[in-house]
C-alpha cells in the first residue's frame, strides 16, 4: 500500500530520530560505522516501522519476518533501529563497544534481540538470508527475508554466489536492498573497484531489479510493494544512497566509513539532521 | 637518534610513536625503492592496513581488489608465477580464513613468493568482535608446508621482519596487531633471525615463552616475579613459529624443567601447541602450562580488557607462573646427568 502524506511525515520524523541518535552513539562509543549507517538509515525505517511482520516483545516468534544486515559493519545502525522499535532499553546504546556490553561494532545475534544472525565479515548475510528464505519454503511458512547488502560488500565473489542461488531456487520470499552509496573505506567504489553497470548484473543473475533513491521512503516503498507481489524471482532493490545521508560534513566522503565525534561535533551532526 | 641504514626513511624516535602497521608500510615503501620487482595488493584495506603507503609511493606497482579476498590471493599466486614479489594485505581473520584455500593451493603447495602481512590478528581488533578477530590464524596457517610464520613482539621488531624476509624465497605469513599495543625494543640494534628465538630475559626457575602481542607481557611479568620474589624467569620471545626453535625449547626443558607459553590466540594448536610437541618428543617430564585464549569465540571488549579477562597479560603470566613453581611432576633417575 502506498505511504500516506501523514505515514510519511511520521516515518521520516522517525529516520531524523534514528539518524541523531546513530550520532550520539557515535560520540558516547569514541567510534563507529556512521557512514554506512546514516545512509541506510530510511530503508531500515520503512522495513521496521511499516512493512516487516514483527514483534519486539517476541523476538523469537517463529512467524515474523527475517531481517539480514548482511553489511554487517553498520551494527550501530541496526542497534539504533532495534532499539527505538522496542527490542530493547535505549539505555544500553550509551554502552555500545564497551567490554561486557550487549552491543559491539558488529551486533551478536547471541545477545542482541531482534538480530537474526551474526555478521560483520563481507559477504556471508546474503547466503544466509537465501537460507532463511529456503527455509521458509520447506517449512511452508509465509514470513518473507529482507537483505540488506553494500555496494563495497558486492566485491565478494560469495554475493554472486549466493545471487545465483537465489535466482536459481525462483526465491520470491527474498527482498534485498543494495545500499548504492557508492563508498567504500579506501574510496569510491568506481575507483576502488568498479561495480558498473550494478543493475544489469543483478538482471543478469536473475533478479527483478528496480533503481530507486534511497532515500525517498514514496519510491521505495513503491518498490517494496511491487516486491511483496513477485512471483517466481527473488527482488532486488538497487538504493541509490549517500553516505553519511543527513550529516552535512559527512556525505560523500569515504573518511566518515568509521570514526569518532567529539561532543562539539555530535551537536553540529544534530543540528545538520534537524529536530 | 637516526637508524643506521639511512636509506629507511623513518628514525627510531618516531618507531616509538608509530604503530606497527605504519612502520610496516613505510618499511614496505622503502623497501619498493630498492626492490622493483614488489608489488603490493589489498582489499578495500590498503588505509586500515597501510599497505597504501607503499600504494601512494609506487602506484603503479599496487592493486586494490576491492573487498574481495580470494580473489586477490589467488591473482598474488599469479604475479608470482610471472616473477614478482607480492605483498598482500588484509585483516588476520580474512588472509586465514576467507582466503584460506587460495593461500593453501595457490601459493602454498606451488610454493610461491608471496608475502602476507595479516594485520589486526589476535583479539586486537577488541569491539569489533568475534567476526574480526583472528585467534585460530596460527593453527591453520602453521598447518600449511613451505609456509614461513612470523609474529613479531612489536612495531621494530615488524621492521625487522618485513626486511627479513624478503630473503626467504617462498611464502611468508606475518601476523601484527591493530598496533596499539606497547613496544618491546626501543631499538634495531638486536640480531633478529628468522626461525631464531630471543632471549628477552635470562632465567633458571622456569621459561615463559611468548609471541607477538604477549612478549611485552611476559618480559613485564618476569621483571615483577624477580622484584617481589627473587623468581628467575627466562622470557623467550618466540618470533617465528614456523619453523620453531627447537633447540631453545629444549634447552628451556633442561634448564628450567618448568615452561609456560603465552599467546593471544586459541590455545589449541597455536603456540603452546607447538611447544608442547617438541616437550613430548624430549622425552623428559617437566610441567608446562599453556596460557591462551579459550576454546570459545572471543567477545568484543576493549583488547586490553579481553587480555586480562583471557589471562595472557602481565597479571594473567604472573599468577599462572606462581602456580606452575608449586607444581609436582614427575623427574627420571638420571635427569640432573643430562642438563
Ligand atoms: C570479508 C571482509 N573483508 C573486509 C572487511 C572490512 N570492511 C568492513 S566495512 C568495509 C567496506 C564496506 O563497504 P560497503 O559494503 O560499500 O559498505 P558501506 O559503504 O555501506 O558502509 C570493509 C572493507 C570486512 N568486514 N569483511
Amino acid at each position: 500500500m502506498p505511504l500516506t502524506d501523514q505515514e510519511l511525515k511520521e516515518l521520516q520524523q522517525q529516520a531524523k530520530s534514528i539518524r541523531r541518535e546513530i550520532v550520539d552513539v557515535t560520540g558516547w562509543s569514541g567510534g563507529a560505522h556512521i557512514g554506512g549507517s546514516l545512509s541506510m538509515t530510511d530503508i531500515l525505517t520503512l522495513l521496521y516501522w511499516k512493512y516487516m511482520r514483527l514483534d519486539p516483545a517476541r523476538p523469537d516468534w517463529e512467524d515474523r519476518d527475517r531481517f539480514v544486515l548482511s553489511k554487517g559493519h553498520g551494527g550501530v545502525g541496526h542497534a539504533v533501529v532495534l532499539a527505538q522499535r522496542g527490542f530493547f532499553d535505549r539505555e544500553v546504546l550509551h554502552k555500545f563497544n564497551e567490554t561486557d556490553s550487549m552491543l559491539g561494532m558488529h551486533l551478536d545475534c547471541h545477545k542482541v534481540p531482534g538480530c537474526e544472525t551474526s555478521t560483520g565479515s563481507m559477504g556471508h548475510g546474503l547466503s544466509q538470508a537465501v537460507g532463511m528464505a529456503l527455509g521458509a519454503r520447506v517449512l511452508k511458512k509465509d514470513w518473507r527475508v529482507y537483505c540488506v547488502i553494500g555496494d563495497g560488500e558486492s566485491n565478494e565473489g560469495s554475493i554472486w554466489e549466493a545471487a545465483m542461488s537465489a535466482a536459481h531456487y525462483k526465491l520470491d520470499n527474498l527482498i534485498v536492498f543494495q545500499d548504492r552509496n557508492h563508498m567504500m573505506i579506501d574510496g569510491p567504489t568506481e575507483e576502488v573497484m568498479s561495480l558498473e553497470p550494478l543493475a544489469d548484473k543483478w538482471r543478469a543473475f536473475g533478479f527483478e531489479t528496480r533503481e530507486v533513491d534511497g532515500h525517498d521512503m514514496t519510491r521505495l516503498a513503491e518498490a517494496i510493494d511491487e516486491a511483496l507481489r513477485m512471483k517466481g524471482k527473488p527482488f532486488m532493490i538497487l538504493c541509490d544512497t549517500v553516505k553519511g545521508k543527513g550529516v552535512d560534513f559527512m556525505e560523500n566522503k569515504p573518511d566518515w566509513h568509521y570514526g569518532g565525534l567529539s561532543s562539539e561535533l555530535v551537536e553540529k551532526a544534530k543540528q545538520s539532521i534537524g529536530e | 637518534m637516526s637508524k643506521t641504514d639511512s636509506t629507511f626513511s623513518w628514525t627510531v624516535y618516531e618507531a616509538d610513536k608509530l604503530t606497527q602497521r605504519e612502520i610496516y608500510g613505510i618499511v614496505l615503501k622503502d623497501l619498493g625503492a630498492r626492490h622493483p620487482e614488489i608489488v603490493g595488493l589489498s582489499a578495500d584495506l590498503a588505509k586500515s592496513t597501510k599497505i597504501g603507503t607503499f600504494g601512494d609511493a609506487y602506484p603503479d606497482r599496487f592493486f586494490n581488489f576491492g573487498i574481495a579476498e580470494q580473489n586477490m590471493f589467488g591473482v598474488a599466486a599469479g604475479l608470482a608465477q610471472a616473477g614478482l614479489t607480492p605483498f598482500v594485505s588484509t585483516f588476520s581473520a580474512f588472509a586465514s580464513m576467507r582466503a584460506c584455500e587460495f593461500v593453501r593451493t595457490d601459493i602454498c603447495y606451488q610454493n610461491l613468493n608471496v608475502k602476507i602481512i595479516a594485520t589486526h590478528g589476535g583479539i586486537s581488533f577488541g569491539s569489533a568482535g568475534t567476526t574480526h578477530h583472528a585467534t585460530e590464524d596460527y593453527a591453520i596457517v602453521r598447518a600449511f608446508p613451505n609456509l614461513t610464520v612470523i609474529v613479531p613482539a612489536d612495531a621494530i621488531e615488524t621492521a625487522q621482519a618485513v626486511k627479513k624476509c624478503m630473503e626467504i624465497d617462498g611464502p611468508v605469513y606475518i601476523r601484527i596487531g591493530r598496533g596499539f599495543e606497547p613496544g618491546v625494543y626501543t631499538a634495531e640494534d638486536y640480531e633478529f633471525e628468522v626461525g631464531k628465538a630471543i632471549e628477552m630475559r635470562s632465567g633458571t626457575d622456569l621459561a615463559i615463552i611468548a609471541t607477538g602481542a604477549t612478549v611485552y607481557h611476559a618480559v613485564q611479568a618476569a621483571d615483577i616475579l624477580k622484584a617481589e620474589s627473587g623468581i628467575s624467569a627466562r622470557v623467550l620471545n618466540m618470533h617465528t613459529l614456523k619453523p620453531l626453535d627447537e633447540e631453545a625449547v629444549l634447552k628451556a626443558v633442561a634448564e628450567t624443567r618448568r615452561l609456560i607459553t603465552v599467546e593471544d590466540h586459541n590455545v589449541i594448536n597455536g603456540l603452546g601447541s607447538a611447544v608442547a610437541d617438541v616437550i613430548a618428543a624430549s622425552g623428559k617430564g617437566c610441567a608446562f602450562t599453556k596460557l591462551g585464549l579459550p576454546d570459545r569465540f572471543s567477545p568484543h571488549g576493549y583488547p586490553e580488557d579481553l587480555m586480562h579477562k583471557f589471562h595472557v597479560d602481565t597479571d594473567g603470566i604472573v599468577d599462572k607462573v606462581r602456580e606452575l613453581l608449586n607444581r609436582e611432576f614427575e623427574e627420571a633417575e638420571d635427569w640432573e646427568d643430562e642438563v
